[in-house]
């Protein structure tokens, strides 16, 4: 590791290398910090707090359904993206991506006056069902989804790409119907790609933020996630949230670990 | 496409020498101001009065919760001006000998509720909080009108279920504007800045809790003369009466 770095580093003009070290600075050194700042001594104290474990609880809560609901609604959108031949589908594709680069908060208020008490299909959700989805669980969910399925969406759309088609016809002229091929060839085959899509957006969706506060609020162990307990104790008990900065760097790090073999790998 | 680049370029350049020239031009640099955001409206204002009394000097703002504002300038920022909702934020300042004068007082606030415009929900006061038909939502207890509002409610003897802990108190009322949450608990000023937007209910006196308004110079590298004009404006008269336009009260 140490020898490759300084052959590298020989072999690259000051032009290249004074840049690439400044931005490896700028993104290692804020997570050195992190790691340097946070109280390693009382860490377990502070995470053993009721307010963090309620605020950790919930995070995985929301995240892994967000997950589900991204998977559920996500992977049909991936195959039709990856297989149709329709009018529209580069405009699909968009409406899929947008969420990945618009801000979060945009995403919240969008969300609020979608699906808010007075929201265009949220007035009618309150009267005809009575249901109302901003300061609720189900609410958080729905931030969490909006922001984290483009990921799951965009992946698994590129497996389903890799996928070989002559092995999908092969399966249809020996007689398997359409849903017998997907499940048993086009499924398994994009199933990586698939997996690591659902590994990015279990990690976006317990990193959601803005969204979240802007369309669930903050109530703790109602939708109070992990990154919102964190904003909030930055003022009041920051070494709490230099705590949970730290499990969400470390979860951060075990899904780039985890997917080391799909993506960093290569 | 290198027509297009040289375009990008020839831009830049041009926007690179109006800002120089800009700078040139306004010698001095803006005042930077933290303050808090329930200010936010009547400072702006006051900034503005500042700067067409005091050209070329100027002023520049960022609004946050207090303790926000307290914890960037222990991190370095460069704000010369700290006005603070609470006198506990200015203390933790102060203690830290981040300040390079004796905090002023110059205004003070109090409590209201903030409805939907029309009060569909019939509120009448803090007891009205409880009802379980009313989402009611408050700021965070990390801010001081959060703080506030808990004292507020303790003193009244209400416990409520708030349904959400909000940021600051300018989420509280744009919620309640939205038509999201039915009552919130805001500062007076917040109400009426707001204007046809939401309603206000008043706070009943004995319930009632006051919030002072401190301001500060942060020590900083240089201690500029503009920044002192700034902070004798605020306590000045005119500063006064610009505050009371928007319903602060006299400190």
């Amino acid at each position: 590791m140490k020898a490759r770095r300084s052959r590298g580093a020989r072999a690259l003009p000051l032009p290249v290398l004074l840049p690439v070290l400044c931005g490896a600075a700028l993104l290692g050194v804020p997570l050195f910090a992190l790691v340097a700042r946070a109280p390693w001594g009382r860490l377990a104290t502070e995470l053993a707090s009721p307010e963090v474990l309620t605020a950790l609880q919930l995070s995985l809560y929301c995240s892994v359904s967000a997950t589900a609901l991204s998977t559920l609604l996500g992977v049909p959108l991936a195959w039709l993206l990856a297989r149709g031949e329709f009018r529209g589908r580069r405009l699909l594709r968009a409406l899929v991506m947008l969420p990945m680069i618009l801000p979060p908060v945009v995403g919240g208020v969008a969300l609020l006056l979608a699906f808010g008490r007075r929201g265009l299909v949220g007035a009618w959700l309150d009267q005809a069902f009575g249901i109302q989805l901003p300061f609720t669980l189900a609410g958080a969910v729905l931030a969490e989804t909006f922001v984290a399925m483009p990921f799951l969406v965009i992946a698994a759309e590129g497996g389903f790409r890799q996928v070989d088609r002559r092995l999908e016809q092969a399966a249809a002229t020996l007689g398997a119907s359409r849903l017998r091929v997907f499940a048993r060839i086009t499924l398994p085959l994009a199933a990586p790609a698939l997996g690591a899509g659902a590994a990015l957006c279990w990690a976006r969706a317990l990193g959601e933020f803005g969204a979240t506060i802007t369309f669930a609020g903050n109530l703790p162990g109602r939708t109070q996630t992990l990154p919102l307990a964190v904003y909030i104790a930055l003022e009041t008990r920051p070494e709490a949230a230099f705590a949970m900065s730290l499990v969400l760097l470390a979860v951060a790090l075990a899904v780039l670990v985890a997917l080391r073999e799909t993506w960093t790998g290569r | 496409m290198r027509r297009a680049a040289r375009s990008l370029a020839a831009l830049l350049a041009g926007l690179g020498l109006s800002l120089s020239a800009q700078a040139a031009a306004a010698a001095p640099k803006p005042v930077l101001v933290f303050a808090a955001a329930s200010l936010a409206e009547a400072f702006t204002a006051l900034c503005d009065a500042f700067a067409s009394a005091h050209a070329p000097a100027s002023v520049e703002h960022s609004f946050a919760g207090s303790p926000a504002l307290v914890a960037q300038i222990e991190s370095g920022a460069p704000a010369e001006v700290i006005v603070t909702a609470d006198t506990e934020s200015m203390a933790r300042l102060e203690a830290a000998g981040r300040l390079a004068s004796a905090p002023a007082l110059f205004a003070r606030n109090r409590l209201e509720i903030v409805v939907e415009r029309g009060n569909p929900k019939g509120v009448t006061g803090l007891a009205d909080l409880a009802r379980s038909d009313l989402i009611v939502i408050l700021a965070a207890e990390s801010v001081p009108v959060g703080r506030y509002a808990r004292e507020a409610l303790n003193s009244a003897g209400v416990t409520l279920a708030p349904r959400s802990f909000e940021p600051n108190v300018k989420a509280v009322l744009n919620r309640v504007a939205l038509g999201e949450a039915d009552a919130g608990i805001v500062y007076a000023t917040d109400v009426r800045a707001a204007g046809e937007r939401v309603a206000g209910v008043a706070i009943a006196d004995g319930q009632n809790v006051s919030a002072s308004y401190p301001i500060a110079l942060v020590k900083q590298a240089e201690l500029r003369p503009e920044a002192r004009a700034f902070v004798a404006f605020v306590l000045s008269d005119a500063g006064r009466a610009i505050l009371a336009r928007f319903g602060f009260l006299p400190s």
